[in-house]
């Protein structure tokens, strides 16, 4: 009540209020900086440089999931097709990177040809040179600002932006909630990644684009530093992502959100356009996923469609909910755990287990014990990993003598909150 | 010693008086003989051109003997006597040959080959033989016939006509009969000597469905394209042609007159390019220089004055080119008659539009077959999702474990009737099993917390999958069906449907009278209903909501399980075989509208049927197809957000 009547003047900082946010950006910048130190590129090469750029990628993970958390955590909208968004800024920032790059080839080869190079002729060889593989030779409409580097980082933003906003917009409006609206973001990825399968679709269907680790006009600079200059980047978009979010979450903004989350009906009533702020939280997310998507794929060098299967996205609620969702921490923990764990168990480095004949392969048992434990965690422990903090700081919930904690059976139980 | 001499003299002189003896025996009176007299020298000459009498007049004689004649000289075991220039047959064997009388095929003995020539027919001329045995043919036996007509059918020639015309009104067997004369309007449609002949052919085939019939008659509709300067006149115009359209490109148009020698040609790009870097002096073109040939503009001047200079020919620019285009009329000629060739169009556009209701009828065939995997795929989800409001991610993995039941089973029991007989039951208790299993351990924990479910049960899907990849292997498993099922019922060259999908069906059918008689008319569904409907006041009245709750659940499963059977035996068994309809059964189910079988069989219908619909469109593309479905269902639940059957009142609050 005491902050309510205090009024935004006399609010005290971000992050005065919420320690976690420093304590993160602490813990990311002291990582960020042990792994520059360690790496091949800048420090005294302990680590390879595909570890580098396999910490540059979970760090994008981590955006990502944190995109999910607002929408699923805060707002409780549980989207199976986040994933989409990701890809998509992926393709947009691909399209540049395969365009330049091919261009500069292009224009080296014309040249030795004598005669200098017309525009048309570059066109042609562009287009012969990336869409050769699909048996077509011109561009398709969607490249028509690929030769831009603002325009395509533009389309980063704008093509999973505009999608949440339309796809949202008609979800939303129609106030399709919980499970369907879980099965219809599903279908939205699934009909995406059926789409650019196609090889009509534009965008070299199931080859993907590929060759997106070299940047253009940076040829003669080793991967080495490249790589560490992702994951700057990348840990410099996790931070601001995470300031913004947590930004979000803390006001009063955020408290209708949850409120949504917890009875959408009673907010509804109390005079909130409900779907305006879940479309907006949808969009905003959309837009982090996007984003994190566009600094991904540089380091994963392709993108195809089968990354926007429906499965990707599951996975990204799968790493929320073992993260803890609700606290954003937690879901960046729970991406970064899962996904490195994911690679070590598949990678074939972890050990074989003999459990008496029979001998366990992780790389065909993995996902098995991921699927698991993913049950446990959700049965067993709904807070997923971020519940050890309430431990630790000895939090508890209310007690409500075995009233639900919310009006909706969406809400948590007494009986879970006192687990 | 001189035994052995002795034997070789007789040898000898047998062998001797054999090779020796004349042609005593031949008959070279006989008609048929004689009939050969008189063509010798046209058949000792043996050259298509000339070859016909000879042919003509043994098919026309009559004789018995004629066939014998022509099949033995198309074989090329017709030889002549070198002496008496009797033809006779026979089959050479090292420098002997054994000949036979024409006449009445008496063994004429052995004599040297050298002593006759061997008639070789060639290649044009075997083939009017062939013609003119094919008569024969027809006029022989059932056997013989049906391999005529069969002949025929593949490969028709001109003189097959007049045969078939000839023996046709001689023939009494009424299917037989029936054939020939089919094949003899498709032959005057060809091959018949007056146009108002064909023209009459072609209308008595008048919306006949045959491939057959279409077959003979496109080609009558054979066009080219021609350019003039004025707008064409005359009936053998087909259509005029529009520059720019799908059918005639710019580019199209204006080669096809650089080709009739009406226009300059044009140049392409790289040539260009070749031509400028072949005429470079002194770093410039014609006097360009060639750092400004950075644009097709510049070129296209540089090139110009080469061509002024006379080092390159001239060529036309794209302003030329379209000035060119817009002097000319495009248009499209019959190549054959125009009256024949209008009566064709007439025709096939009659029988094209029938072909069209055919092949809709046949696409929704199709679509129900769809609609009713869809249907058999979605009754169980329809059973947890709809009535007790569990979402099961794991739906379509409980599809996968049928279906590897029915595997298993098969490769147990190797009789495919039994086994089906067998998997079907044991489908159903191992993913009852499964079902009952899950619910007790997981579902009956997260009861008030919907997405909860989705993710547990996700996690489960996960596993189950990547646990049959570990056992099965990810390559595909067939289950076969019964023999009994193979094969398709037809009802014309278009409308088919396979057994195998009637069956599946059939058996969306019987599930769907299984549903209504469990969920109406036994006690289980009545407490599966009040259950559903409240709880609580349930457990007041006796009932066992925990009970309840798992046998709904179980039962659900169960049914995924036999679908899965179905499932298999149309599509290959693989691990992520359920992953593949978990999206479309939710579809349905949410289309249809949630707690409700009739909105479940409604939902298949429109989603199957929507699948072909687009399939049919675009149908090169069956991932566009799912894309443009999906969109769709987007689409609709804006208009009808609880699906086609909504409940209303208390019942949808539950």
């Amino acid at each position: 009540m005491a902050e309510l009547t205090a009024g935004p003047a006399r609010r005290r900082p971000l992050v005065v209020r919420y320690p976690s946010v420093l304590i993160f950006l602490t813990c990311l910048g002291l990582f960020t900086l042990g792994a520059t130190i360690l790496s091949e590129g800048f420090g005294i090469g302990v680590i390879s440089t595909s570890f580098v750029k396999t910490l540059g990628k979970t760090l994008c993970l981590c955006l990502v999931a944190l995109g999910m958390d607002l929408v699923w955590g805060y707002c409780g909208i549980l989207s199976l097709g986040h994933m989409a968004f990701f890809g998509l800024g992926g393709y947009a920032i691909g399209m540049w990177l395969m365009y330049e790059r091919t261009r500069l080839i292009v224009v080296d080869s014309l040249a030795a040809g004598g005669l200098p190079a017309t525009p048309e002729e570059i066109s042609s060889g562009i287009a012969a040179q990336i869409f050769g593989v699909v048996g077509a030779s011109e561009f398709p409409p969607v490249w028509a600002v690929a030769h831009s580097l603002p325009l395509q980082l533009a389309a980063v933003v704008l093509a999973p932006g505009l999608l949440a906003l339309v796809f949202g917009w008609l979800a939303f409006r129609s106030r399709v909630t919980g499970v369907y609206l879980s099965i219809l973001t599903q279908a939205m990825t699934l009909a995406l990644s059926l789409y650019l399968f196609q090889n009509d679709s534009g965008l070299r269907g199931n080859n993907g684009l590929s060759g997106l680790q070299n940047l253009p006009g940076l040829e003669n600079t080793s991967q080495a530093i490249v790589s560490i200059w992702f994951l700057w980047g990348s840990a410099l978009a996790l931070g601001l992502g995470y300031v913004l979010a947590a930004w979000m979450v803390s006001g009063k903004f955020g408290s209708v959100l949850r409120g949504i989350r917890d009875d959408e009906a009673r907010v509804r009533f109390l005079g909130y356009p409900v779907e305006a702020f879940k479309l907006f939280v949808f969009t905003v997310s959309a837009v982090l996923a996007g984003i994190a998507g566009a600094i991904y794929y540089p380091q994963a060098g392709i993108i195809n469609p089968a990354e926007l299967a429906p499965i990707a996205s599951i996975y990204l609620a799968v790493w929320v909910a073992i993260g803890g969702r609700g606290r954003l921490y937690g879901a960046v923990i729970g991406a970064a755990f899962v996904s490195l764990l994911s690679s070590w168990f598949t990678g074939g480095q972890a050990p074989d287990l003999n459990i008496l004949e029979y001998r366990i392969q992780w790389v065909d048992w993995w996902t098995v014990l991921l699927g698991l434990s993913f049950v446990a965690v959700t049965l067993f422990a709904p807070k997923g990993i971020g519940g050890l903090f309430d431990l630790l700081a000895a939090r508890r919930n209310p007690n409500r003598h075995g009233q639900d904690l919310g009006p909706d059976h969406g809400s948590l139980r007494e009986k879970e909150a006192d687990a | 010693m001189s035994k052995l001499r002795w034997y070789f003299v007789c040898i000898t002189t047998v062998l001797l008086s054999v090779f020796t003896l004349p042609v005593m025996a031949q008959n070279a009176d006989a008609p048929i003989q004689q009939l050969l007299q008189n063509h010798r020298e046209i058949i000792a000459k043996s050259s298509r051109k000339t070859i016909a009498p000879a042919i003509d007049a043994l098919a026309a004689s009559g004789l018995a003997q004629a066939q014998t004649v022509l099949t033995r000289w198309q074989a090329k075991e017709m030889w002549r006597n070198k002496e008496t220039g009797l033809f006779v047959y026979g089959e050479k064997a090292g420098k002997e040959l054994a000949a036979f009388d024409f006449a009445d095929g008496a063994d004429l003995g052995t004599f040297l080959a050298r002593d006759f020539k061997q008639l070789k027919p060639n290649s044009g001329i075997r083939g009017m033989i062939g013609a003119a045995l094919v008569q024969f043919q027809l006029s022989g036996s059932f056997t013989d016939k049906m391999q005529a007509l069969d002949a025929i059918e593949r490969d028709a020639e001109a003189s097959h006509l007049a045969a078939l015309t000839k023996v046709l009104a001689d023939e009494t067997d009424a299917a037989v009969r029936q054939r020939m004369e089919r094949l003899q309007g498709l032959l005057t449609i060809r091959f018949g000597e007056t146009e108002e002949d064909r023209i009459v052919a072609i209308q008595s085939f008048e919306g006949d469905l045959g491939v057959d019939v279409r077959a003979a008659l496109n080609p009558l509709l054979v066009v080219t394209v021609e350019a003039a300067t004025a707008p064409p006149e005359g009936e053998d115009i087909a259509r005029i042609l529009t520059v720019g359209s799908e059918d005639l490109p710019r580019e199209a148009a204006y080669d096809h007159l650089v080709a009739a020698g009406l226009a300059t040609p044009r140049i392409s790009r790289d040539d260009k390019r070749n031509a400028l870097l072949a005429n470079i002096s002194d770093g410039s073109v014609a006097g360009v220089e060639v750092a400004t040939l950075d644009s097709e503009a510049a070129r296209d001047l540089a090139y110009a004055a080469l061509a002024d200079q006379g080092l390159v020919d001239r060529v036309a620019t794209d302003s030329e080119v379209d000035a060119t285009l817009a002097g000319f009329t495009f248009y499209e000629r019959y190549t054959g008659s125009p009256a024949v060739a209008v009566a064709a169009a007439a025709v096939l556009s009659g029988i094209e539009n029938k072909v069209a209701i055919n092949q809709a009828f046949d696409l929704g065939l199709d679509a129900l077959s769809l609609a009713s995997i869809y249907f058999l795929a979605a009754i169980g989800l329809a059973i947890t999702f709809g009535v007790m409001r569990v979402i099961n991610m794991a739906h379509g993995e409980f599809i996968m474990m049928g279906a590897y039941t029915g595997y298993v089973v098969q490769q147990i029991i190797t009789d495919y009737t039994l086994s089906i007989i067998v998997a079907l039951p044991l489908a159903f208790v191992v993913t009852f099993g499964a079902g009952v299993a899950m619910e007790r351990l997981v579902i009956r924990h997260l009861y008030h917390r919907p997405l909860e479910t989705l993710l547990a049960t996700f996690g489960i899907s996960i596993a189950l999958q990547q646990i049959a990849k570990n056992i099965f292997g990810t390559q595909a498993r067939p289950l076969t069906s019964p023999g009994w099922l193979d094969g398709s019922l037809v009802f014309n060259d278009i409308v088919s449907i396979s057994y195998i999908r009637i069956a599946i069906f059939v058996m969306a059918l019987m599930f769907l009278a299984l549903f209504l008689f469990v969920m109406n008319r036994t006690r289980l569904g009545l407490e599966v209903r009040a259950v559903t409907q409240n709880p609580r006041m349930a457990a007041s009245m006796g009932i066992n909501p925990d009970k309840i709750n798992m046998l709904t659940f179980g039962f659900g499963s169960g049914i995924a399980g036999i679908a899965g059977v179905a499932i298999g035996l149309y599509a290959k068994v693989t691990s992520e075989m359920g992953a593949d309809y978990i999206v479309q059964s939710f579809m349905t189910v949410v289309v249809g509208g949630v707690g409700s079988i009739w909105g479940t069989l409604l939902g298949a219908t429109v989603v199957g049927s929507l699948q072909k619909a687009i399939e049919w469109l675009n149908p090169s593309n069956t991932l566009a197809a799912q894309t443009y479905m999906i969109l769709f269902i987007i689409l609709f639940i804006q208009f009808r957000p609880r699906g086609i059957i909504a409940l209303k009142g208390r019942a949808a609050e539950a």
